[in-house]
């Protein structure tokens, strides 16, 4: 991995760039990076955007000058190995697949020329990295699906998609947070919220966290659905095998 | 509790604070205030935190009655503001009475004005701001712009608060031709010399589709060494998009936190309160300078800001000695009042 570069996005913000393309390890150097900042709390740091390659600091020039700043920053990016990380987390999502809440799954079926029980095999087989977050709140940039299941968005996207929405666009797979227009193919639905302003965490999910969907029939999500509604729904959270 | 009847408006009114700060990780736009010294001014006139959430009207104003003894003030642009049809000063603290009406009679000079009421506004904070962010319909009165009807809940005021002014050199003149200086990158190694040399000597206009979120602007194409595209990223307040089509776009208030065009360069902290009080039409262009000057710039303001709020407090009216209390026959009716002398 090549050296970081720190470049200043104003005079209140300046950019770590750790690589320049889309991969689970530089994505893993973020996360990792992102922890050891936040534990360092230096002063003047406002808030943290980490994103594929890059994380972007704003910070209070009042208490922190852009040379300071990144004078720090790299005692930080130094100090790294000493401490110890934390291991990722796998968020495991119910889905339910096919039927009124995944309209699409036939069309992706017979795009790839498999059936849709293979579909919903592969596509809830995979774990997907959370590789940032963004287009609307709590929308999870996720990498890691299988192009056997990868197919073309619609040609009109739709007015309404509702919330909880699984969907495929080429060869990415993603949940909707909030109800919003879209033309992704809609494969199934899960009833957790990523994004709901009755929680007291908000936003369900951080970049670096994993996604794994798994399969639920109607009984299932009328009942998890009723939970997360009286905010009793515990979602399942593991530890990554093989993280670190 | 007393309130805010909104009669009317105007164009685009909304509660705005300093934004949601900490939840661009999650892909949470900040919002806030598009002036933010603007805010901070009229914050400190009516003895309120700096960045509470006040009104951010813009283009055309409200009209607005009190149903409340209280102090506002207003600051940013010039929309000939009167209370029950006489003149008021902006930049000023002004006592309001139960019953009076603020109205908005046009627009002078800028584009963007903030009306502080003492006490700010009693609405529930999401994720930590009062801002109104209109694209999710979350934060400010339900998510949304003001409408005819609506009734905003005052908090209590600070009855020791003396008419503060602000003085002279602090009030910013506005233009509807600008410079703002930027400081050029991140991704200013993405742009050919030429295009570099386009964007710091053209002169650009802000187009009608431009809002909170960002201004488009209209000039001289900037040319790509490679295409626009880049890996998406973080965005600043004032980041400056160059998108395929060579055309800038300075991403303002609204603005989404990530994004995948190359950015020439930023807009600096300082400028950016004058280049978010033009409207369609104005023109800006753009002069290169660096981040030292740029962070003195911010620190020196900051400094007097500091200096005069010092001085304000020093200011306090103080009450002194007993409340009276008089009977008082008006109409046919009697009222108790209370009376104290203050300094």
């Amino acid at each position: 991995m090549n050296e970081l570069r720190y470049l200043p996005s104003g005079d209140s913000s300046l950019i770590i760039e750790v690589g320049n393309k889309i991969s689970e390890n530089i994505n893993k150097k973020i996360r990792d990076l992102v922890y050891c900042i936040n534990k360092a709390k230096i002063k003047g740091i406002v808030e943290l955007i980490p994103t594929y390659s890059t994380i972007l600091i704003s910070y209070d020039p009042i208490k922190i000058s852009f040379n300071g700043l990144v004078e720090k920053l790299k005692e930080v990016e130094k100090n790294m190995k000493e401490i110890k990380l934390p291991e990722a987390l796998v968020i495991h999502i119910p889905t339910l697949y096919g039927g009124e809440y995944g309209k699409d799954i036939q069309y992706v079926s017979k795009h790839n020329n498999i059936t849709t029980k293979e579909v919903i095999k592969i596509h809830s087989e995979a774990k997907y990295l959370v590789y940032m977050l963004g287009f609307t709140p709590g929308f999870p940039y996720l990498g890691g699906m299988s192009e056997k299941i990868s197919t073309p968005r619609l040609k009109t996207p739709r007015e309404k998609i509702p919330a909880g929405s699984v969907g495929i666009a080429g060869s990415q797979t993603g949940i909707y947070p909030i109800d919003s227009p879209g033309g992704w193919r809609l494969i199934g639905r899960t009833p957790i919220k990523l994004f709901n302003l009755d929680r007291e965490k908000e936003v369900l999910l951080k970049a670096g966290d994993y996604l794994k969907f798994y399969p639920i029939d109607e009984e299932e999500y009328k009942e998890i659905e009723k939970k997360v509604k009286s905010n009793e729904y515990q979602i399942k959270k593991t530890i990554l095998e093989g993280d670190n | 509790m007393g309130y805010l009847k909104i009669k009317n408006p105007g164009l685009l009114t909304t509660i705005q604070d300093l934004g949601r700060i900490g939840y661009q990780q999650y892909g949470i736009p900040v919002a806030g205030a598009m002036d933010r010294y603007a805010l901070e001014l009229s914050n400190i006139l009516v003895g309120n935190n700096r960045y509470e959430g006040v009104l951010e009207m813009t283009f055309m104003g409200a009209e607005i009655e009190f149903n409340i003894n209280t102090k506002i003030a207003i600051t940013g642009a010039n929309m000939k503001p009167t209370v029950n049809g006489e003149n008021i000063e902006m930049y000023k603290t002004i006592y309001i009475n139960k019953g009076d009406i603020l109205k908005c009679n046009g627009l002078i000079k800028g584009c963007r004005s903030y009306l502080a009421v003492s006490g700010g506004f009693d609405i529930c904070k999401v994720m930590e701001s009062k801002s109104t962010y209109l694209r999710a319909k979350i934060g400010g009165l339900k998510g949304r712009k003001l409408k005819p009807g609506d009734k905003l809940k005052v908090n209590k005021s600070d009855y020791t608060l003396g008419v503060r002014k602000i003085p002279k050199d602090l009030i910013p003149e506005y233009k509807d031709e600008i410079t703002v200086r930027v400081i050029m990158g991140p991704e200013e190694d993405r742009f050919t010399k030429k295009g570099i040399n386009t964007f710091l000597e053209e002169v650009y206009t802000i187009t009608n589709q431009s809002d909170r979120m960002g201004y488009r602007l209209d000039g001289e194409k900037i040319e790509h060494l490679n295409g626009a595209d880049i890996i998406s990223g973080g965005i600043s307040f004032g980041a400056i998009q160059v998108p395929g089509h060579g055309e800038p776009i300075i991403m303002m208030a609204d603005r989404q936190t990530t994004g995948g065009y190359t950015k020439i360069a930023n807009v600096i902290s300082y400028d950016l309160p004058y280049l978010a009080q033009l409207k369609p039409g104005d023109k800006v262009r753009f002069e290169k300078t660096d981040i030292s000057n740029a962070q003195n710039l911010i620190k020196k303001r900051e400094s007097k800001i500091l200096k005069l709020i010092d001085g304000f407090k020093k200011e306090k009216v103080k009450p002194k000695g007993e409340i009276r209390n008089f009977k008082i026959k008006f109409k046919g009716k009697t009222f108790n009042v209370g009376v104290q002398e203050i300094k």
